[in-house]
């Protein structure tokens, strides 16, 4: 399959308390999400949908589950 | 605006479009997510996985110079072919394989400024075809270590305050309130950072678009952490990938001569015996 990425997007929003990046496009058919942490910049999940709604909404849940994991220590 | 004292490291996503066909000139994807590339790549991009392909995880290593040739040769990379690379999170492990690369003494080896996101951010065609390519010769060199830092070489580098230590880690991760990147598995036992180390998270290095900045713009931001190149240079942060970003930028867009990736980083020193840490937050250079 070839095709032209089309409607790239990127946007920010908040996560279980953490800045979360998320990248999406379209690549045929199917829309694809990316959603990395903002600090560093590391990736959380990568989700595919029919529409960016439902590609991004299951990288935000993906995204939700392991942020919620992550621990604070006092320094 | 002046140039990266070695631009020939970097290639443009218009270079890569224009040449990703010539029969000299290999594009290899490498990503942090292993997925992205089945996702949709460049159109005649091969692919290395960098958890199965580019580390030995019984040694916790590089892999070794004959797993090393066995790679390039089912490749299709000969000694003299141009390798370039390009990947997800601004090219992170991008970065680490151009180093490992570089330390096998592949003498023509290229990062696609911007990586994956400029790629698709153009709206450029990606495919989901994986391309045949024919085996071909190749003979590792002498492995160079010496773009990269051991565990003695940070502790000589603490001890003596002879090497600038610049942790590309988040700030947080640097303080210590965590110790993983949010979201990601702890693989230490302590928060912090190696003592005397500078905080210049990787993504300073970076515009928005995921290039490179100018060279004007990353001394500054080096610079003025006091990491201008007068002494040697090690870059760390958790695993080696993002501080290998870091080296490449030092080693080739500043062109530092005495820069180390010390690929041990924070899952090293943060879970060694009687290694001394420091916590809080990055005070101004020179304070």
């Amino acid at each position: 399959m070839m095709a032209r990425v089309e409607e790239y997007g990127e946007r920010k929003l908040e996560v279980a308390g953490w800045d979360v990046h998320l990248t999406t496009y379209k690549l045929g058919d199917v829309y694809h999400c990316k959603a990395d942490n903002v600090s560093p910049g590391a990736g959380l999940a990568r989700t595919s949908g029919a529409t960016r709604e439902e590609a991004e909404a299951k990288a935000v849940e993906r995204a939700e589950h392991l942020l919620k994991r992550t621990r604070r220590q006092s320094v | 605006m002046s140039i990266y004292a070695h631009p020939e490291v970097l290639v443009s996503t218009d270079w890569v479009a224009e040449h990703v066909k010539d029969a000299n000139v290999r594009v290899v994807e490498v990503d942090v997510d292993t997925k992205a590339y089945q996702e949709g790549h460049i159109p005649g991009a091969i692919a290395w996985n960098w958890q199965a392909e580019l580390c030995d995880t019984l040694r916790r290593d590089i892999i070794p110079p004959d797993k090393f040739e066995q790679l390039m040769s089912k490749s299709g990379i000969g000694n003299d072919t141009t390798v370039v690379i390009y990947g997800d999170n601004n090219n992170w492990f991008a970065a680490w394989a151009l180093w490992q690369l570089k330390i096998y003494g592949h003498k023509d080896v290229r990062l696609m400024n911007g990586g994956r996101k400029k790629w698709l951010s153009e709206g450029r065609e990606l495919t989901t075809d994986v391309p045949q390519v024919a085996a071909a010769s190749y003979t590792a060199r002498e492995p160079d270590f010496s773009i990269r830092a051991y565990l003695p070489d940070v502790q000589a580098a603490v001890q003596g305050r002879a090497a600038a230590l610049i942790d590309v880690r988040g700030p947080k991760e640097f303080s210590g309130e965590i110790l993983a990147p949010p979201g990601l598995p702890e693989t230490c036992q302590r928060g912090g950072h190696i003592p005397s180390a500078r905080s210049i998270p990787w993504g300073e290095a970076c515009n928005e678009d995921g290039t490179f900045k100018s060279l004007e713009d990353l001394r500054q931001v080096y610079g003025g952490e006091g990491v201008d190149g007068s002494k040697p240079s090690i870059a760390y942060c958790r695993i080696g990938e993002r501080s290998s970003h870091t080296w490449f930028v030092l080693k080739y867009l500043l062109g530092f001569d005495n820069v180390r990736n010390y690929d041990g980083s924070w899952t090293e020193w943060g879970n060694l015996v009687g290694a001394q840490v420091e916590r809080g937050a990055a005070g101004k250079a020179g304070a």
